[in-house]
């Protein structure tokens, strides 16, 4: 290969750059990003920036020294618009065309929108540029905050707006936030928090229209086919969100935290396999050969993982069966995530499924929440650990995660020295 | 300096948070004592309860790693070391010695 073409510059195509040039490609090495920044890490964007505790410095994921090493050609604010059937040109919305030998494709998520969000004050949470609003609506006083979704990214940042005074209220239209991922028995558990931070949640509901100041300044929600990103221009501000029961919550600012799409738009046309991300094998190999994908736009061996440690996993595996024309190894990693909201870390790892009994193996609920001293939950079936959660216990939690891998892929010992 | 704990209660594998500012771990590797800058690098994280490998601890975290002899980080997403702090242990109490008040890496 001489040349490679990386289409997506943040953290999962950084590290598939990193990987070509550790695993010795030596090649023209393009790599393609819609934003104009220079890579960043999104996690913080909910959390420490949002608050105003971390700077965009703390943000960036490399810096000059490193760049220079990677010897790249940069493409940013730039977005790839199509990939030739035979996968050997990628062309960009400005009319340019890159030829090439091999594709990484990394072009992530975008968040789901309500259709006809154009109101002022309503909000998505994914890129800086979303993070730089929201924190500018946040610094002039105290205001009514209405997050829509109750995952990590909208408990996240109600989390950070409470933390900053203002008035917040997190409505869920499953009967509890991160139901899917933890389970009834630690969803409620975790959904205390919200309680306890000062934040009211209204579960089990829809959201059916945004309310704006102004004739005509009501926006319909279609639930079932949320919109896709699009930036427009700003209408009338926001003064509420009414709910399916007719209820109206008032608000100042929204934020819209519903999930994300795979950004796949771009590769209509292509000959590779799509169905809520590029399909790909165990090892991150799409239908052709010399076109691998990795992060969140990528669904390897039927799972897609939005997760930033699969985004930073990926790419080792992905390069490595890219550069060997065929796969030569699979992603095994245990999946994990964490989340911080209200003064405690969330950790989990593993794969739950539906009818796996929890029990809580260290520290205690109480009065519903977790303990003073968080608490380490573990998932089981069949006698055999699938799954833990910790919340605030991050050193048996690193314990339980680690012995899920080394149960999964008996590879190496692990020591029993740590207490 | 300050005095962080006996050092019978240090045992090997253990390790302690000092909350000075900025906080420092202790750790002890095996009967060899280290401290470092508690706070991950990477994002902010506490390497005192992280997992501690030979010389090297894992932010419970992300996974960097640093090498407790240097603070050097010795894999991603860590980008920049953790400053490391001299440790004495007089009297059976172990004591460190901030990086700051000492001028040079110890």
């Amino acid at each position: 290969m001489r040349t490679v073409t990386v289409v997506g510059a943040s953290l999962s195509g950084l590290y598939a750059a990193r990987e070509l040039r550790a695993q010795g490609f030596d090649g023209r090495l393009v790599l393609v990003g819609a934003e104009t920044h220079a890579p960043y890490d999104r996690p913080p964007l909910s959390k420490d920036f949002l608050t105003g505790r971390a700077d965009e410095a703390r943000l960036a994921l490399t810096d000059a020294e490193e760049r220079a090493g990677l010897d790249a050609e940069w493409l940013l604010g730039v977005r790839a618009r199509g990939l030739d059937a035979r996968g050997r040109t990628v062309l960009l919305d400005d009319g340019r065309t890159v030829p090439t030998d091999g594709v990484v494709i990394a072009t992530g998520a975008s968040a789901r929108r309500l259709p006809g969000d154009g109101l002022a004050g309503v909000h998505t949470l994914r890129t800086l540029d979303d993070a730089r609003a929201l924190r500018e609506e946040l610094i002039h006083g105290p205001r009514r905050v209405v997050v829509i979704g109750g995952g990590f990214i909208g408990a996240e940042t109600a989390s950070s707006c409470a933390g900053l005074g203002h008035d917040v209220t997190v409505v869920e239209a499953a009967v509890l936030p991160l139901v899917a991922p933890l389970g009834p028995e630690m969803a409620a558990v975790c959904a205390a928090l919200h309680r306890r931070g000062g934040v009211e949640l209204v579960t089990g509901i829809g959201v059916a229209a945004l309310r704006g100041s102004g004739a005509g300044a009501s926006r319909s929600v279609d639930a079932a086919h949320p919109g896709r990103a699009q930036a427009g221009p700003a209408g009338p501000p926001v003064t509420g969100v009414e709910l399916s029961d007719g209820r109206i919550l008032p608000a100042d600012v929204v934020i819209v935290g519903i999930g994300a799409t795979p950004n796949t738009g771009w590769l209509a046309g292509s000959a590779l396999a799509l169905h809520d991300g590029v399909l790909c094998d165990d090892g991150c190999v799409t239908d052709l050969p010399q076109v691998v994908a990795v992060g969140d736009v990528a669904r390897v061996g039927g799972a897609r993982a939005e997760h930033w440690t699969s985004a930073t996993e990926q790419p080792r595996v992905a390069v490595g069966n890219l550069l060997a024309g065929h796969t030569v190894e699979t992603v095994r990693s245990v999946p994990y995530f964490w989340s911080d909201q209200y003064g405690t870390r969330i950790q989990f790892a593993g794969r739950r499924r539906q009818a796996d009994a929890v029990r809580i193996a260290e520290g205690t609920v109480e009065d519903g929440a977790p303990g003073d001293d968080g608490l380490l939950a573990l998932y089981e079936r069949d006698g055999r650990t699938t799954a833990v959660l910790s919340v605030d216990r991050p050193r048996p939690f690193t314990r339980a995660r680690r012995q899920l891998a080394y149960d999964q892929d008996p590879v190496e010992p692990t020591t029993a020295v740590n207490l | 300096m300050i005095p962080v704990c006996r050092l019978a209660d240090l045992p090997a594998g253990a390790s302690v948070r000092v909350g000075t500012t900025p906080p420092v771990a202790v750790f002890n590797a095996d009967g060899e004592l280290y401290a470092i800058d508690d706070t991950c690098t990477h994002q902010d994280a506490s390497l005192s309860e992280g997992w501690l490998e030979g010389c090297l601890v894992e932010c419970p975290l992300h996974a960097a790693s640093f090498d407790l002899r240097t603070g050097q980080p010795t894999c991603l997403p860590a980008r920049r070391p953790v400053r490391t702090h001299r440790v004495t242990v007089d009297d059976g109490i172990i004591h460190v010695h901030l990086f700051a008040e000492e001028g040079t890496a110890a």
